[in-house]
C-alpha cells in the first residue's frame, strides 16, 4: 500500500445555484519522498482536493465522500470524517501545508518567530525555548540570512519570497511526511519562483518527504515533480510519469495545457508568448455534462471513432494506455 | 516611536489652538451682544451691561479676548476691580454672570456625572456587544446569530430618549424598582448604592444603542476574519479552534473596535444630552443644553471647547494604542 491512497474523493457544495460538484471521483495515491503535482486551470478542483485531505473544508459548506488513507507509523488512518482532535493531532505535524499567497496566509500581528514556535509548541511538549531553536533551525534551513535576528521581524517586513520561505519553515517545523505546496510560487515573479521550487527540491532530498505540489502552470512542473495528475472540472483526466506526460500527452486538455507554456528555447520574438492558450472557458460545475466535460472546447474529438456525439454522450473512462499513463479519453492512444 | 509621538502631539496642540480660536470667532459673529445677555432676559439698564462689558472684557477687540482667554487657563483671570473683583484660578474658562460663578467650577461639578455615565456606559456596551457578536459569528444562521440580529434592529432604531423614557416608565413608576431620579448627584465614593441606582438606568439607556451598533460590526469582522487566509494557516498548524478564535481571530476582528470605542466614548464626554436630560443627571450634557437655553456665552464657549480637547486627544490616545496592537503601523511611526 502507498503512504497516501485517495480513492473515489467526492466534494460537493449546496448552493443557492444548485450542487457545485468541485472533486467528482479523484483517486490517486502517493509515495514517500515522492513529488506528485497537480495541474489544471483555476476551478478544476486541485485546492478542494488537498484542503479536504487536511479537513479544512467547513463541515456546514462541504458535503465529503470517498476515502484518503493515510500511514501513520504502522497504522492506516482514514482522514474523510475523522474525529476533529484527531485530524488536528495530523495538521501540521504529519501532513503541513502551504498556500498561494504568503502575504495574506501570515498573521500580520505576530512576529514571525511566534508564528513558528506556536506550529512547534502545539504538536511538542516542550520548553518554548527548545521551540525557539528549533525555528531559527528552520529559518536558517530555508535560507533566511541571519535568522536569529531576524525571528523577531514581522510579516510585512519580508518581500514575498521571504515570507514564503518563512511559511515553508513553519510547514516544515514538525518535520511532516506530507507537504502540500499550494501554488507556492503563483503569487512571486518568475526568479523567485524559480529559487523557491529549488529550495523545495533540496529540502525534500533532505528530508526524504512527500509533496504535492498544486499548480495551475505545466511548466514549473517539469523539474518539480515525478507524477503529474492533470485535473479538469472536477476530475483526474490525465496521469502520468512527467517524462511520460510531456513526451506524448494522451488527452487533448494536457496538450493545450502543454502548448501553452512559455517556452524559453524559442526565438527572440516569440519567447514568453502564451502561444495557443485554450480556447474557451471550464464548464460550470453546477450542471455538468453526461459526457466529456472539455467537448465544447475540443479540437480532436471529430477523431474519435464515434464522432464527437460520443464523446458529448458518454463520459470515458481513466484508462491506463501505456503501463503507468493513464488518460481519460476517447481518442485512440497517442493519435495527438 | 518618540518622534512620532512628539509630533502627534505637538499637530493635536496645533488643532486645539485653531478649534478654540474658531469657537470663539463663531461666537463673535453672532448676532448678541454677549455684555447685554450678562444682566438677564428684561435688563435695559446700559449702565450695568456697559460695567458688565468691561468687567468680563468684551470690550475688547476678539483677537484680544481670545488671548485673554487663553492666559486665563493658565494663570487665572481676575474680572473686575475694586470690592467687585472676583477671581476664577487656573485654568480659568471664564465667569458666568447668569451662574455667578467660575465657568470652570460649573465645569468640575458636572464632569463626574458624565464620566460616570460615559465609562459605565462604555463598560456595558462593550461586554454586551463584543460578547453578542463574538457569538452570533461563532453560531451564524442559529438561534444565537438571529436573536442578535433581533438585538441588533432593535438596539439601532429605538431612539435613546424613547428608551430612556420607556426604562423611566415601567422600571421607576410602574413597577418602582428604583426610585425617581432626583436630579442630584451622589459620588461613588460618598455612597456607593446611590451612585448605582441613579446611573444604571442611564447606563442601560446608552449602552442599548452602542451595544446593538457594536454587536453587529464585532459579529461582521468576526465573520470577515474567519475567512482570511491566515486563519486557515493557523488551522492547518493544527491549532485548536479555540486557539484559532482567541488568538488568531480575535486579535485581528477587534484591533479596530478602539478606534471605534475610543472615539464614541470621546463624543459622550462631550455630554450624553438626552439621556442627561431624560434622567435628570448634572452633568455636561445638562449644563451646555442650560446654557443654549439661556444664552450663557461663557459656559458654552467652555463646553465647546472642552468637547473638541476630548475628542482630539482621545484621537491621540487611539492612535498610540493602535501602534501597540498592529505592528505594521508601530513600524511605520
Ligand atoms: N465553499 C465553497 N462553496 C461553493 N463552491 C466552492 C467553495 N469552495 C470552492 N468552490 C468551488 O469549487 C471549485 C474548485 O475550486 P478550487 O479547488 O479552489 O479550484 P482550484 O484550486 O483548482 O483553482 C471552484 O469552482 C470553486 O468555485
Ligand atoms: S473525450 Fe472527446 S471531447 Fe473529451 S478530450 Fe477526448 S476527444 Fe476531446
Ligand atoms: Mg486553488
Amino acid at each position: 500500500m502507498s503512504f497516501l491512497e485517495v480513492n473515489d474523493l467526492h466534494v460537493e457544495f449546496p448552493t443557492s445555484d444548485g450542487l457545485v460538484k468541485a472533486v467528482d471521483g479523484v483517486t490517486f495515491a502517493i509515495e514517500r519522498g515522492e513529488t506528485l503535482a497537480i495541474v489544471g486551470e483555476s476551478g478544476s478542483g486541485k485546492t478542494v482536493t488537498n484542503l479536504a485531505l487536511m479537513g479544512l473544508l467547513s463541515k456546514r459548506a462541504a458535503r465529503i465522500s470517498g476515502s484518503a488513507v493515510i500511514k501513520r507509523g504502522d497504522e492506516d488512518v482514514e482522514l474523510i470524517d475523522l474525529a476533529d482532535e484527531e485530524m488536528r493531532q495530523i495538521r501540521g505535524k504529519n501532513v503541513a501545508m502551504i498556500f498561494q499567497d504568503p502575504m495574506s496566509s501570515l498573521h500580520p500581528y505576530y512576529s514571525i518567530g511566534d508564528q513558528i514556535i506556536e506550529a512547534h509548541q502545539v504538536h511538542n511538549d516542550v520548553d518554548e525555548r527548545v521551540s525557539k531553536a528549533r525555528a531559527i533551525e528552520l529559518l536558517d534551513m530555508v535560507g533566511i540570512p541571519d535568522a536569529s535576528e531576524r525571528i523577531k521581524a514581522f510579516p510585512h517586513q519580508f518581500s514575498g519570497g521571504m515570507r514564503q520561505r518563512v511559511m515553508i519553515a513553519m510547514a516544515l517545523v514538525n518535520s511532516p511526511e506530507l507537504l502540500i505546496a499550494d501554488e507556492p510560487t503563483t503569487a512571486l515573479d518568475v526568479t523567485v519562483q524559480a529559487q523557491i521550487l529549488k529550495l523545495l527540491r533540496e529540502l525534500q532530498e533532505e528530508l526524504k518527504m512527500a509533496i504535492i505540489l498544486i499548480t495551475h502552470d505545466l511548466g514549473v512542473v517539469a523539474g518539480a515533480a515525478d507524477r503529474v495528475n492533470v485535473m479538469y472540472a472536477g476530475k483526474i483526466v490525465e496521469s502520468a510519469p512527467v517524462r511520460d506526460l510531456y513526451a506524448n500527452p494522451l488527452m487533448p486538455y494536457t496538450h493545450g495545457l502543454l502548448a501553452s507554456i512559455p517556452r524559453m528555447d524559442r526565438r527572440a520574438g516569440e519567447s514568453g508568448k502564451r502561444l495557443s492558450a485554450i480556447a474557451g472557458q471550464p464548464p460550470s460545475l453546477i450542471a455538468l455534462p453526461a459526457g466529456c466535460a472539455f467537448v465544447p472546447r475540443c479540437t480532436f474529438s471529430n477523431r474519435v471513432s464515434g464522432g464527437a456525439s460520443r464523446c458529448e454522450s458518454s463520459m470515458p473512462a481513466l484508462t491506463e494506455h501505456v503501463p503507468g499513463h493513464f488518460a481519460r479519453c476517447h481518442l485512440e492512444g497517442a493519435s495527438l | 516611536m518618540i518622534n512620532y509621538l512628539a509630533r502627534r502631539i505637538a499637530i493635536s496642540m496645533a488643532i486645539l489652538l485653531a478649534v478654540s480660536f474658531a469657537v470663539y470667532l463663531i461666537f463673535a459673529i453672532l448676532p448678541f451682544d454677549p455684555a447685554a445677555l450678562t444682566c438677564g432676559k428684561n435688563c435695559n439698564n446700559p449702565a450695568i451691561i456697559e460695567a458688565n462689558r468691561r468687567r468680563l472684557g468684551y470690550d475688547l477687540p476678539i483677537w484680544q479676548q481670545y488671548f485673554v482667554f487663553l492666559k486665563g487657563l493658565f494663570m487665572g483671570r481676575t474680572f473686575g476691580e475694586g470690592a467687585a473683583t472676583i477671581f476664577c484660578p487656573a485654568p480659568s474658562f471664564g465667569y458666568s454672570y447668569q451662574e455667578h460663578a467660575c465657568v470652570t467650577n460649573s465645569i468640575i461639578e458636572a464632569l463626574p456625572v458624565t464620566l460616570s455615565l460615559a465609562i459605565g456606559a462604555l463598560v456595558l456596551w462593550l461586554i454586551i456587544g463584543v460578547g453578542l457578536g463574538i457569538l452570533a459569528a461563532r453560531f451564524r444562521g442559529r438561534a444565537a446569530d438571529t436573536g442578535s440580529t433581533i438585538f441588533v434592529l432593535i438596539g439601532t432604531s429605538l431612539p435613546t430618549f424613547l428608551t430612556g423614557l420607556l426604562l423611566l416608565v415601567f422600571v421607576v413608576v410602574k413597577w418602582r424598582i428604583l426610585p425617581y431620579p432626583s436630579g442630584n448627584y451622589t459620588p461613588l465614593f460618598e455612597n456607593p448604592l446611590a451612585w448605582l441606582n441613579t446611573m444604571i438606568l442611564p447606563w442601560i439607556t446608552l449602552a442599548f444603542a452602542y451595544a446593538a451598533l457594536y454587536t453587529r460590526f464585532v459579529r461582521n469582522a468576526v465573520i470577515e476574519t474567519l475567512s482570511e487566509d491566515f486563519i486557515r494557516t493557523a488551522r492547518a498548524k493544527g491549532l485548536s479552534e479555540k486557539v484559532v478564535l482567541r488568538k488568531h481571530t480575535l486579535r485581528a476582528a477587534l484591533a479596530p473596535l478602539t478606534t471605534m470605542a475610543g472615539l464614541d466614548f470621546a463624543g459622550l464626554l462631550g455630554g450624553a444630552i438626552l439621556t442627561e436630560a431624560v434622567f435628570n443627571l448634572p452633568g455636561l450634557g445638562r449644563l451646555s443644553l442650560g446654557a443654549v437655553i439661556d444664552f450663557d456665552l461663557p459656559i458654552i464657549v467652555a463646553t465647546t471647547i472642552l468637547a473638541a480637547t476630548i475628542v482630539i486627544f482621545m484621537n491621540l490616545l487611539v492612535d498610540i494604542l493602535y501602534a501597540f496592537i498592529d505592528p505594521r503601523v508601530r513600524v511605520a511611526a
